[in-house]
């Protein structure tokens, strides 16, 4: 063994000799350092970005599975609790296969102010290298991933208003081409290249949504109440109790879907910086005081806060702070906060008996007026010193972003923001459904109904007390 | 032999069972039950809605004892029991014409 040993040191040293001498002459020009160094900081910039991008994603996913499919799941009755959960999942699956095909392009190509392009179908030219027009520091498939992951929650969002009542095959049938003719486009008006409504990329009507409170929430919303409207009520309902079948099922969800949104909305400054740390303490504040406010409504109305109240008040402010996350100061997310739970809550409550729609999980209530109040409040909080967006073309110094800041304006660019949401998303879910329905039909048979989903739609049952 | 069925809140659980085999009851079944009698129920709250829930949990013990202890085993029940508000329960007596072990086919009162 020793002679071995030797003579393998003996030929490392005559190995590595040359270089050692070769590097003791040309000491590196003092450019040359600065050039290596600017490098490696750029590096570690870079690396620094990415970790957290690639965990916001992972955390975005957490939001729909098992978050809002255990907070959806435990609102439905017991017959319908793994059809319910199964639609949040097949978004998981048909959504990622779909977005690498051809949504991502359409969402985030080089295209019209409506749409992208084709140029990015089959993720062509989603490289490893960073796109500087979304963020210079990540791999562009890591923006890619991370902006799939809210292309799948939003659809799961709308499976709220058609619960329990709705086939499997037409809802993932809806859902596909939803994400096509309503996401896909929303998406890339506020977010993509060249976008209408893109205030980063200086679009013709710069809304301010910071992580996704039209792109996401009204458009989930708004298509829920449309799907609510176009399919009719639950068998029974309001007359038979529909209540749900484990608040503790939906309480774990909900918890999840907080913590997730610290992806959806910290992530969304795509990079580790000073700004993720804004968007991620508003989001924590605008949580908190929304389920305060709920909370505290029922307690005044009731005499008794729920906790139900309280999870489903968390998240109306985690929707409402969605927009605004990466805008406004602290106390502002808290006035939001409260504003969103107090005006949800009398949504849900109030103005849903009124009109007697049966949106089964509020999907409505939450999101679409969620999304649309904190489109609104975002216009008015909006801060330059958090986030200076507006920038004189000459001077580069920051314009004023919000109304309290005197830029009136701004309320007039979310209004159109919302506008056209709400717009995209009646008319695509409308001629959607229309499709479907005469196609392969929306609605299971009312002994399907009745049976429960879970046993005729996929021939299981969530809770087998007998074995 | 009687049968002793006796409904009572799910809460006085432990404190019959103990006052019963204080008393030298050796066996005894026990059911979740939900039911009401003139208690009736509550009220839930979901998201604004009201829900009438008038079936509230109960547990139901069943046993059959010789006839010289049915007063002993309905006084330790009804005095373990007792609130002495609404919703406390009931006990209802039958007369069992035989009771046969499955072990051994023994029969009458000392099968119990």
């Amino acid at each position: 063994m020793r002679p071995h040993i030797l003579r393998l040191l003996l030929a490392l040293t005559l190995c590595c000799s040359p270089v050692v001498f070769a590097q003791t002459p040309a000491a590196p020009s003092p450019s040359d350092r600065i050039t290596k160094l600017e490098s490696q900081v750029a590096q570690a910039q870079s690396s620094a970005d990415n970790a957290w991008m690639l965990t916001s994603a992972a955390l975005v996913l957490m939001m729909t599975g098992p978050g809002l499919a255990l907070f959806y799941g435990g609102l439905v009755r017991k017959k319908n609790v793994l059809s319910t959960m199964m639609q949040s999942f097949a978004m998981m699956a048909i959504i990622s296969v779909l977005w690498a095909l051809t949504n991502y392009s359409l969402a985030f190509g080089q295209g019209t102010s409506f749409i992208g392009g084709l140029h990015n179908v089959f993720l062509r030219g989603v490289g490893l290298t960073p796109d500087p027009d979304y963020s210079a520091t990540i791999p562009l498939q890591t923006f890619m991933i991370y902006q799939l992951m809210f292309a799948i929650i939003t659809p799961a969002l709308v499976t709220g208003a058609f619960a329990e009542r709705m086939k499997f095959s037409a809802m993932a049938l809806f859902l596909t081409l939803w994400s096509i003719i309503v996401y896909s486009p929303m998406a890339h008006m506020v977010w993509g290249k060249g976008g209408l409504l893109n205030a980063s990329l200086g679009g013709r009507f710069p809304c301010l949504d910071f992580a996704g409170g039209t792109v996401v929430h009204v458009t989930s919303g708004v298509s829920a109440l449309v799907c609510a409207l176009y399919l009719g009520k639950r068998l029974g309902y309001p007359k038979e109790p529909t209540p749900p079948h484990s608040v503790v099922l939906s309480f774990i969800g909900a918890c999840l879907l907080w913590v997730g949104w610290f992806g959806f909305n910290a992530g969304s400054a795509l990079g580790s910086s000073p700004l993720a740390t804004s968007a991620f303490v508003n989001t924590h504040f605008g949580a908190a005081a929304a389920a305060l406010s709920w909370a505290l409504a029922e307690w005044i109305r009731n005499g008794k806060p729920s906790a139900l109240g309280a999870i489903s008040g968390s998240v109306a402010g985690l929707v409402a702070i969605t927009p605004a996350a990466g805008f406004v100061q602290p106390m502002s997310a808290i006035v939001i906060g409260l504003i969103a739970g107090f005006f949800c809550y009398f949504m849900v409550v109030k103005v849903k008996s009124w009109f007697g729609y049966d949106d089964s999980l509020d999907a409505f209530g939450v999101h679409g007026a969620g999304g649309t109040i904190g489109a609104i409040l975002t216009g008015i909080f909006a801060s330059s010193v958090i986030n200076p967006i507006f920038k004189d073309t000459r001077t580069g110094a920051a314009l004023p972003s919000g109304v309290i800041e005197g830029n009136w304006h701004q309320v007039f660019n979310q209004l159109i923001g919302v506008a056209i949401a709400w717009t995209i998303s009646i008319v695509g879910t409308l001629i959607l459904l229309k499709i479907v329905d005469l196609t392969i039909g929306l609605r299971v048979s009312s002994e399907n109904e009745i049976e429960g989903l879970d046993l005729t739609q996929h021939g299981e049952e969530g809770y087998d007390y007998a074995s | 032999m009687q049968k002793i069925e006796a409904v009572i809140q799910p809460s006085k659980l432990d404190a019959v069972k103990d006052a019963l085999v204080e008393i030298g009851i050796e066996g005894m079944t026990i059911l979740e039950a939900r039911g009401h009698g003139r208690q009736k129920g509550h009220t839930e709250f979901y998201r604004g809605r009201e829900y009438t829930v008038d079936l509230l949990p109960k547990i139901k013990l069943e046993m059959v004892v010789p006839d010289e202890l049915v007063d002993k085993a309905v006084h330790a029940i009804s005095s373990s029991a007792r609130t002495g508000k609404i919703g406390d329960g009931k006990i209802f007596l039958s007369k069992i014409d035989d009771a046969i072990r499955i072990r051994n086919d023994e029969r009458g009162p000392s099968a119990l």
